[in-house]
């Protein structure tokens, strides 16, 4: 049972193991001072529990960090103590045995960052489902199930709002993991890189992920939480043991945005192929960069928001409660601060994956390469002065609106750069319609709704009817599977080949393109629909005297159509893994360096460094080259 | 075969790595700050001067001998290199049980006690916490060093320890105005 001797499996048991030691800790250290380990007043008894729990799982989380070993190397360094460079794999172990164990190899943390992504997309699909169900008509009956109330303990409006908390806060976790699956795994590869600049660090970095997302999600048996993701305060000072689990598991999930994201920032700074100056850069790295520098401040500002109401929970101490003077509103700066940035992490990298594949698969060169490389600082840049637009109807200074507006309406500069980009490089050009093309355009299509759906939300006259209705829903629900899923998905069929040198389905591939498309299409657009007519976000049911019945019924279906879409995505490539049809060579007819080397990649990506001698996107023009893979000149040159 | 990198190339990374958390480190304290400015606006809380000034000055005069002990680790001067480090290292000490063994301890509110209770203990612990994982970096410095580790050429670890200290320290001028010296005290 060689599993058992995985970090994966070594780490959750020192997790487990490190809980209850934990947990131990806080009660001894409570007798120590002299303060008491139970109360008979039930609330009080609640919040010492709530104290011990908390030590617990922190503890928890470190031990497991320690037990998968992420930490050995660093220990030794402590130690004075040097480690090797070379991280050739032990070819005594099977090659599954590395993405369960802490490997160095940017392209292993890669795929693990992408499937433990697809893992939590899938959970978060599940909770979505689940109270789909019950919002498909009015009434609460679904969610009133006896079966819940025994499997977890509570049940109907709250078991709602937990579901759909945890919904938001489980897709956004997986959505940072796939961003961090395409820059790990991709940005070596395209800069001509044989790692990341720092690999324990990035080890480290997608290891936090796994008793992050196991603390996230042990929440729905802590009592759940009704905050929704934002988990704004009061309500998240009151909420039930499991909002501490929500505030936790962020937080780590947080530290390995912070550490991926200097790790992505070293390596494309510093480590670029000889005559890759900035501009010749592919557009998916100017785009990972970019999200990095949004990552590696912003994220900040979360993790120190849900600090303060752990410990305002835990201690007493009043920043938000505006019951005792604190002030809620502070909690939605702090919050929104990164939070906006935060759905630009979320869709960068993906428009680079957009703007990688549509000059492969139109044969022409990608318009206005620079201005595109730029948008992304942009968009960028410009995303740290508009947090304040969720706030419009929050009670904070009405003098802030006007410019918080105006910040916002900016954005559509740098996205237009983008669009029109797009809409150029198609333009005359002969489009092969393979499934991660399919996906590219679905994804422009869709991120164009998303796009015009933002200015009315910007624009405080019509925000102030819109906002928390499921205008707001539909509208991020656009951009986040434009920018997001729908690229992600491309991004994993087109580099398919590179990660397990075979092909996927394409039938499937193209069954599911039209399945999640037309699902998705259909629940947007009802969300959009219903937001304009007045339902409001975050409820667990509607008066049936609305008529909304039959749209909710069809949104539902919509949404179980993108759902099964993901589920035959998960079939596609776990069967299509070992066996799919071997493909051999540059797939894709493709001018990028990882297509010039054999599927799947070598091990250490580029023996000998390859030479940067023309722009990357010059896709039909003749003579024009992009990399000299053999600049020594050992054998005749690729192309 | 992976090429292993030369020292300098690593460094120039390392230190590009450093100055990139450090800028993320900073948000936290800018956070916190604002938190500062918006909950207690022009007051502040009520606390002991004297200690205040002492604490910020030992902190203030660990920077020197951070500092020393860095150029004379690159001058290759152990014996002074040590001497220097651990004299910063007792300072963090000195400082440490000035805040969170006596300041915290007579401060006449708590932590529960209204927003001047919250801000006091939330920025006092946040950078008690970094003084503490800054003294755990120079014992291991240290330590190493004694062992005869770094070199006049190749000591990184001496110089991160070094920026780290310094930002920590930078910090706390910001802080120690924030809650000592800002606005009229809450009595
Ligand atoms: C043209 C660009 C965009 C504009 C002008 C815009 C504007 C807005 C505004 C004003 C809101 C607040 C609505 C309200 O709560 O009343 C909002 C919400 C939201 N937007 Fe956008 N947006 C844009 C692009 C994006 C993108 C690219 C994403 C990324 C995925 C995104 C994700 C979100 C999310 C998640 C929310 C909802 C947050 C919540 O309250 O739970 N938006 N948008
Ligand atoms: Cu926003």
């Amino acid at each position: 049972m060689r599993f058992f001797s995985t970090s994966f499996f070594r780490g959750l048991i020192a997790q487990a193991a490190g809980t209850v030691l934990g947990m131990g800790l806080v009660m001894a250290l409570r007798v120590i001072f002299g303060l008491p380990l139970s109360s008979p007043v039930e609330a009080d008894d609640a919040h010492i529990r709530e104290i011990i729990v908390v030590g617990g799982v922190i503890v928890g989380a470190i031990t497991f960090m320690i037990g998968a070993g992420v930490f050995t190397d660093w220990f030794k360094w402590a130690r004075g103590e040097e480690t090797s460079d070379d991280h050739t794999p032990d070819p005594s172990k099977p090659n599954w045995m590395r993405y369960f164990s802490v490997d160095f190899d940017h392209k292993v943390i890669g795929v693990q960052y992408g499937v433990t992504s697809l893992l939590l997309l899938l959970f978060g699909g599940i909770f979505a489902m689940l109270f789909r169900i019950e919002l498909s008509g009015s009434g609460i009956t679904f969610l009133n199930s006896e079966i819940f109330k025994v499997l977890l303990g509570y049940d109907g409006p709250h078991l709602y709002n937990t579901l759909m908390s945890l919904h938001g806060i489980v897709m956004i976790a997986g959505i940072l993991l796939g961003v961090g699956a395409m820059s790990n795994y991709l940005v070596p590869m395209l800069i001509g890189a044989n790692d990341m600049a720092f690999p324990r660090l990035n080890a480290f970095a997608f290891w936090i992920n796994v008793p992050g997302a196991a603390i996230l999600l042990s929440s729905l048996f802590f009592g759940g939480f009704d905050t929704g993701w934002v988990g704004y305060p009061p309500l998240s000072l009151r909420a039930p043991l499991g909002m501490q689990m929500f505030l936790i598991g962020v937080y780590l999930v947080g530290l390995s945005s912070i550490a991926g994201s200097i790790n992505v920032i070293v390596t494309t700074l510093t480590m670029r192929a000889k005559g890759m100056s900035m501009f010749r850069m592919p557009i998916f790295c100017w785009a990972a960069l970019a999200t990095a520098l949004l990552q590696f401040t912003a994220t900040q500002l979360i993790g120190l928001s849900f600090q303060l109401v752990m410990l305002e929970r835990l201690l007493g101490m009043t920043f938000f409660d505006s019951l005792k003077g604190g002030d809620p509103v502070l909690y939605q700066h702090l919050f929104w601060f990164y939070s906006h940035p935060a759905v630009y992490v979320f869709i960068l990298p993906g428009l680079g994956v957009i703007s990688e594949l549509l000059p492969v698969f139109s044969r022409k060169p990608l318009y206005g390469t620079r201005w595109v490389a730029l948008s992304s600082f942009g968009i960028a840049v410009v995303s740290f002065f508009v947090w304040a637009h969720h706030m419009f109807v929050s009670g904070m200074s009405p003098f802030l609106r006007i410019p918080f507006m105006y910040s916002t309406l900016l954005v559509a500069v740098p996205t237009g750069v983008k669009f029109f980009s797009w809409a150029a490089t198609l333009w005359q050009g002969k489009i092969i319609f393979k499934t991660p093309m399919l996906f590219a355009l679905g994804a422009v299509v869709i991120f164009l709704l998303g796009g015009v759906t933002g200015p009315p939300l910007a624009t405080i006259a019509t925000d102030l009817h819109l906002h928390d209705t499921w205008f707001v829903v539909g509208h991020f629900h656009d951009t986040m599977f434009g920018g997001f899923i729908f690229p992600f998905v491309a991004a994993i069929f087109y580099w398919f080949p590179k990660m397990t040198g075979r092909m996927y389905n394409e039938k499937q591939g193209k069954i599911q393109f039209w399945l999640m498309f037309i699902g998705f299409m259909l629940m947007s657009n009802l969300q959009l629909v219903l937001g304009l007519l007045g339902m409001r976000r975050r409820v667990v049911d509607f008066d049936a005297a609305l008529g909304f019945d039959t749209m909710q019924l069809a949104l539902t279906i919509g949404g179980f159509m993108v759902f099964f879409g993901m589920l035959l995505f998960a079939y596609n490539i776990i069967r299509s893994w070992t066996k799919g049809e071997v493909a051999e060579g540059n797939v894709w007819d493709s001018r990028s360096p990882e297509w010039q080397k054999p599927n799947p990649m070598p091990l250490h990506n580029y023996e000998h460094p390859f030479e940067v001698v023309g722009e990357p996107y010059d896709y039909g023009l003749p003579n024009s080259r992009y990399v000299n893979m053999n600049p020594a000149g050992e054998s005749p040159a690729a192309h | 075969m992976s090429a292993v990198e030369s020292y300098a190339t690593k460094l120039v990374r390392n230190r590009m790595g450093l100055w990139l958390f450090i800028i993320s480190d900073a948000f936290v304290f800018v956070g916190l700050f604002v938190a500062r400015m918006v909950l207690l606006g022009d007051t502040r809380p009520e606390l002991d001067q004297g200690l205040g000034l002492a604490v910020t000055i030992m902190l203030l005069v660990s920077s020197f001998f951070m500092n020393r002990a860095e150029v004379e680790m690159a001058h290759g001067n152990r014996p002074a290199f040590l001497r220097n480090t651990f004299i910063t290292m007792a300072l963090g000490v000195i400082f440490l049980l000035g805040v969170v063994g006596v300041e915290w301890q007579i401060a006449h509110f708590g932590p529960a006690d209204g927003q001047q209770g919250a801000v006091f203990y939330a920025m006092t612990g946040f950078h008690a916490f970094h003084v503490l994982t800054g003294v755990i970096f120079l014992f291991i410095v240290w330590n190493n060093g004694r062992r005869g580790h770094y070199s006049a050429e190749k000591h990184w670890a001496v110089e991160a320890c070094a920026i780290y200290w310094h930002f920590v320290d930078v910090v706390w001028m910001f802080f120690y105005v924030g809650l000592y010296l800002l606005g009229t005290p809450i009595v």
